[in-house]
């Protein structure tokens, strides 16, 4: 497959960034180090740029028909301004992908989907769109800026006059944004430590970026890779597509029954509908270890007993607390929080805990 | 890219630092930034004697896990005793107190790469 580019890639490689292929793109894994990053984000500021992300442009009088037939949520529910998490159910039981939607007004969504699915997401939503609501792939023309962590927000309070504090979670407007129109700036994130999403027609990006780090030269902003992305998001206990929900775990086994609505009918619904009422038989749930080790993907989860239980679908060591956690499935019986589990690194049966996320909280 | 002359190396990117009968063994400049902030040095073979090639520990980085290889065949003697508090020193001191064990020689020294032999390797 060919290797694309994101539009900063030379502004990455200047400011030293270790490039590595990741979704089909060549991007930032680190700067520096994976647990300064983390920590920069955790306790300052750090701009991630996530452009490789796809964005689809939903509209017409039938965009909320055709994005309430696909996704999980109850997208009737949202406010002009309001963006929520969701899901695309497949047939079968699986997850076509988690996404984003937009609410921009009436008759006009966005949808934000996941860079190693964009192609995928195009072809599925497609599939379902028999009313004729006008969808455009605007993945291409799209920079996204995650500007994360507890200064995020007085650091772009300086670029913008939309008042950013008055944005809830989860909420966006539209406004001038360094000097650029109509940028996207959007309350959400993937760390859990606050901050903004920032969406700039890519002619504009170079600009943007240098005004974030102008603004944030004071309080030491930097660029953080998508090793402290994936440490930050597992602390919080944040899914990862591809690797704790795919195409063949359910919504519900992913502890993703938040979003699961069934005010609607969507794809798959009457079946999802019965195993919510039945019970699912796995559970992902989010853990600690005990012993000292570091659980990473595709390790086996066993009882004390030594019997298999599961396995562990993302681990890392916390930056934050030191010890290793990560997310994985586990037989419905052992996903109490607080159960004793055992998770098998190569070869050593090491004691662990099932934990209430955030893992760090 | 830090590179000593004086030490000998091998194509998965440990170093070997002979001294009569014995000899120091860690994972070289290279490696350590390639795989980024090591968090976690796990050895268990400590008395036991180690093939050539064969693992003889893993080290674990935030984001991966990577086996160990034996340069030479040897004993473990040795852990450096500060890698289980301080595994970060692998990262800001590789071939110096982020020296990871010290083994008794058991076999033949001659498959081992050169300073200058490990840098075309490496490209640098």
């Amino acid at each position: 497959m060919e290797v694309k580019q994101i539009p900063l890639n030379d502004v990455h490689v200047k400011l030293g960034g270790k490039m590595v292929p990741f979704a089909g793109f060549n991007m930032p894994v680190r700067y520096s180090s994976d647990i300064e990053e983390h920590m920069t984000v955790r306790n300052g500021v750090g701009v991630f740029d996530v452009s490789h992300m796809g964005e689809f442009t939903i509209k017409g009088p039938h965009a909320l028909d055709l994005i309430q037939r696909v996704t999980s949520n109850d997208a009737s529910k949202l406010v002009d301004g309001q963006a929520q998490y969701s899901c695309l159910p497949n047939e079968n039981g699986g997850i076509v992908d988690d996404l984003i939607v937009y609410k921009i007004k009436d008759n006009d969504y966005l949808v934000v989907v996941n860079a190693s699915n964009i192609e995928k997401d195009w072809n599925w939503i497609s599939k379902f769109n028999t009313k004729g609501a006008e969808m455009k792939n605007i993945s291409d023309d799209i920079c996204l800026f995650a500007v994360q962590g507890p200064k995020a927000v007085d650091v772009l309070q300086k670029l913008t006059k939309t008042d950013l504090k008055s944005i809830k979670y989860y909420h966006f407007a539209i406004g001038e944004f360094a000097g650029v129109p109509n940028v996207i700036m959007s309350n959400t994130g993937y760390t859990g430590a606050g901050g903004f999403e920032i969406y700039v027609n890519k002619q504009h990006a170079e600009k943007t970026w240098n005004a974030i780090f102008e603004a944030g030269k004071d309080v030491n902003i930097k660029p953080i890779g998508l090793g402290a992305r994936d440490t930050l998001r597992l602390e919080m206990g944040f899914c990862l597509y591809g690797n704790d929900i795919d195409d063949t775990t359910s919504p519900l086994e992913g502890g993703l029954g938040w979003i699961t609505k069934f005010t609607k009918d969507f794809t798959n619904s009457a079946n999802l509908k019965k195993q919510k009422e039945e019970g699912v038989k796995k559970k992902l749930v989010g853990f600690k270890m005990i012993d000292k080790g570091i659980p990473r993907h595709d390790y086996q989860i066993k009882d004390a007993s030594g019997k298999v239980i599961g396995k562990v679908t993302s681990g890392t060591q916390s930056p934050l607390l030191s010890v290793g956690i990560g997310l994985g499935y586990v037989a419905s019986e052992h996903s109490a929080v607080g159960s004793e589990i055992f998770i098998d690194v190569r070869g050593k049966s090491l004691k662990a805990q099932v934990a209430k996320t955030p893992l760090i909280g | 890219m830090n590179i000593p002359d004086g030490l000998k190396y091998t194509k998965d990117h440990e170093w070997i630092k002979i001294d009569g009968t014995t000899a120091i063994i860690g994972i070289t400049d290279f490696a350590q930034s390639e795989l980024g902030d090591i968090v976690y040095v796990d050895i268990s073979t400590v008395g036991q004697e180690v093939n050539e090639h064969e693992v003889f520990g893993t080290v674990e980085a935030v984001k991966t896990v990577s086996d160990l290889f034996m340069p030479v065949k040897g004993k473990v003697l040795q852990v450096n005793p500060i890698l289980d508090g301080s595994p970060e020193k692998v990262n800001e001191d590789p071939y110096g107190e982020g020296w990871m064990i010290k083994i008794e020689l058991k076999g033949s020294t001659d498959g081992l790469l050169t300073a200058a032999q490990y840098k075309e390797l490496i490209g640098k």
